[in-house]
């Protein structure tokens, strides 16, 4: 997966910002789209590039309220991963569970090493991400066994049960 | 194993877990309200689309709905949405829908505790953030979003990676000026918004054991506002005798292990503590109300599941009684049966003389969806749990996270008020 950055130098964006509360009410994905980060970024959607675009922020992305409203805006208006140093757990498991984007937790380092505009590729079989325009490259935290086969399946509801080894549970 | 270790156990069907573990537990009661419910309908909708079963619930007598955000409605997309949740629970035969304007209703966080809908030792999950209020009953109760709750209540069971626990010791009484809603913000600006990320937050001590169980509602409230799983106390005698007075049987009590391990413990005395307010735009950017003297702020607003249980109308109306309020204040009891004992009790007489608004039980102003959103300039000295950009209203608009006892003194005197100074 290859995107280009929209960088927040923010700890703690939480979902209110992502999408506000008077908004709770919609849910047609594409119009919940046009509001995202509106308590942030009024020029968010200008951003974001047709090829895909990765957003990287600092800790405790998507804090707040469980509204899966924060990642479906996110998701629709053309994110396809975010990257940060850490992530608030609800928010985490809807972008995982509700296969809209890849939550990526990245060491404070390479945070500050990113770029707004910097090309990233994500390779998730080897938790690596590469900066395209800064020729480097970054160690990416391994999702947990159940998180990994959830996301390749495509999401919690396409995951069976039956591919799930408990004794994988303890190997990260 | 402690308490959240030994819930989730059981739950899952081990003989123990430990911190990490990844478990799918069954659940033994679940919420939606009118923001998630709307969201697991689309959920299941897309779901049919794939071919995916949708036509029965794992349990619709273990399901509850709550309409709370967006009621009543005040434009057509919230009104539709009510009409689609009454489909949706007609369909399925869920028996408990907490329906706006007809018998008991108001906030869901309220309403599990209120009708003794969750018990001790049991897993309850909601499709909001705040789910966490009701393991003040003993219970793992966690917030999920709606791709979650969907699968809750086709499957009746549902991941967890078991959390480690902090352990918050309170020891001694509260003295009368300073609340649950004080010790928890102390708490979060000790720790952070980020500061319980992923783990329990447990609450015991003497000062606990000595805390109504309404106040100890206000603390697991609020550990989601630093980013707890859960927010838990095990039950006791008055968690009983609560429970059994709403309705409910209690059953047998989950206890920890004497060697029950626990990541970290803090330790707080109550006697050190005083009225704290958060500051904007964070929960976690507390100060002491003393040293806010200064600023002034143009509304008051008592209300949500943290800060609009009848003890909070209570600690409330014990200081505006017999004063008027200088600015706007907006009360907006959590539930229609709180609503009704603040009448017999003669608390509304109060806030009304006082020259204040009563609104009508919902999640209101809390969460910037209607009834008393702010404009661009107001400050507001609120009771709610959220105090984020734009999270009462416009993005500039800011919100001072008090108790009821600062928000109804700060209403009096139109500045950020400790009610020890109140003249």
């Amino acid at each position: 997966m290859i995107g280009t950055v929209i960088k927040y130098d923010k700890d703690n964006i939480d979902t209110d910002v992502i999408i506000p509360g008077m908004y709770l009410k919609i849910h047609d994905y594409a119009e919940l789209a046009t509001h995202a980060m509106e308590g942030l970024d009024s020029d968010f959607h200008s951003k974001i590039k047709s090829g895909g675009s990765i957003i990287v922020a600092g800790k405790n992305f998507g804090c707040g309220s469980s509204r899966e409203h924060a990642p479906i805006a996110l998701s629709h208006s053309g994110i396809h991963a975010v990257l940060a140093v850490s992530f608030a757990r609800i928010f985490y498991r809807n972008c995982v569970d509700g296969a809209f984007l890849l939550p990526i937790e990245i060491k404070s380092i390479d945070f500050a090493s990113i770029s707004d505009r910097d090309v990233l590729k994500i390779d998730i079989e080897n938790n690596v991400v590469k900066n395209v325009t800064k020729n480097s490259e970054y160690k990416t935290r391994p999702f947990a066994p159940l998180i990994a086969k959830i996301i390749k399946a495509g999401g919690l509801f396409k995951f069976n049960l039956k591919d799930w080894d408990e004794n994988d549970a303890n190997s990260v | 194993m402690n308490i959240t270790e030994k819930i989730l156990a059981h739950a899952s069907g081990k003989n123990s877990v430990s911190p990490d573990d990844v478990v799918f537990a069954d659940i033994d009661c679940a919420m939606v309200h009118d923001v998630s419910g709307p969201g697991v309908i689309k959920v299941f909708e897309k779901l049919e689309k794939h071919g995916i079963d949708t036509s029965k619930l794992w349990n619709p007598n273990k399901i509850w709905v709550a309409e709370d955000h967006f009621v009543p409605s005040a434009e057509k997309t919230s009104a539709a949405n009510i009409t689609k949740l009454e489909k949706f629970v007609t369909k399925y035969g869920i028996t408990r829908h907490f329906k706006y304007g007809l018998g008991q209703y108001g906030i869901c966080h309220t309403l599990s505790h209120e009708e003794g809908l969750v018990l001790p030792g049991q897993v309850y999950v909601g499709g909001d953030s705040h789910t966490n209020t009701t393991g003040a009953l003993g219970a793992f109760a966690c917030g999920l979003g709606h791709t979650d709750m969907a699968y809750v209540m086709l499957n009746g069971r549902i991941w967890f990676k078991v959390p480690e626990t902090l352990l918050f010791k309170l020891n001694g009484e509260l003295s009368d000026h300073v609340m649950a809603k004080d010790l928890i913000l102390q708490i979060i600006g000790d720790i952070g918004t980020d500061g319980g990320a992923y783990n329990t937050m447990q609450f015991a001590g003497s000062g606990i054991d000595a805390m109504p169980v309404e106040e100890r509602i206000t603390l697991t409230n609020m550990t989601t506002e630093a980013g707890a799983k859960n927010g838990i106390i095990e039950a006791d005698e008055k968690t009983r005798q609560y429970l059994i007075k709403h309705g409910a049987k209690p059953n047998d009590t989950v206890h920890a292990d004497s060697d029950a391990e626990y990541v970290k413990v803090y330790e707080y005395d109550a006697v050190n503590l005083e009225p704290m307010v958060a500051k904007p735009f964070s929960p976690q950017n507390i100060a002491p109300a003393r040293d806010l003297a200064s600023v002034e702020i143009n509304k008051a607003y008592i209300g949500s599941c943290t800060g609009a249980k009848m003890s909070d109308l209570e600690a409330a109306a014990r200081i505006i009684k017999g004063h008027k309020v200088s600015i706007r204040t907006e009360v907006v009891p959590a539930a229609i049966s709180i609503l009704k004992k603040a009448m017999d009790r003669g608390l509304i007489q109060t806030f009304l003389d006082a020259g204040a608004l009563i609104g009508s039980p919902t999640c209101g102003a809390c969460c910037g969806a209607h009834m008393g959103v702010l404009g661009a300039e107001e400050v507001c000295v609120s009771t709610t749990n959220r105090n984020f950009p734009g999270r009462m209203g416009h993005i500039e608009s800011q919100t001072y996270l008090a108790s009821p006892l600062v928000a109804a003194a700060s209403a009096i005197t139109g500045r950020i008020t400790d009610p020890r100074d109140l003249a």
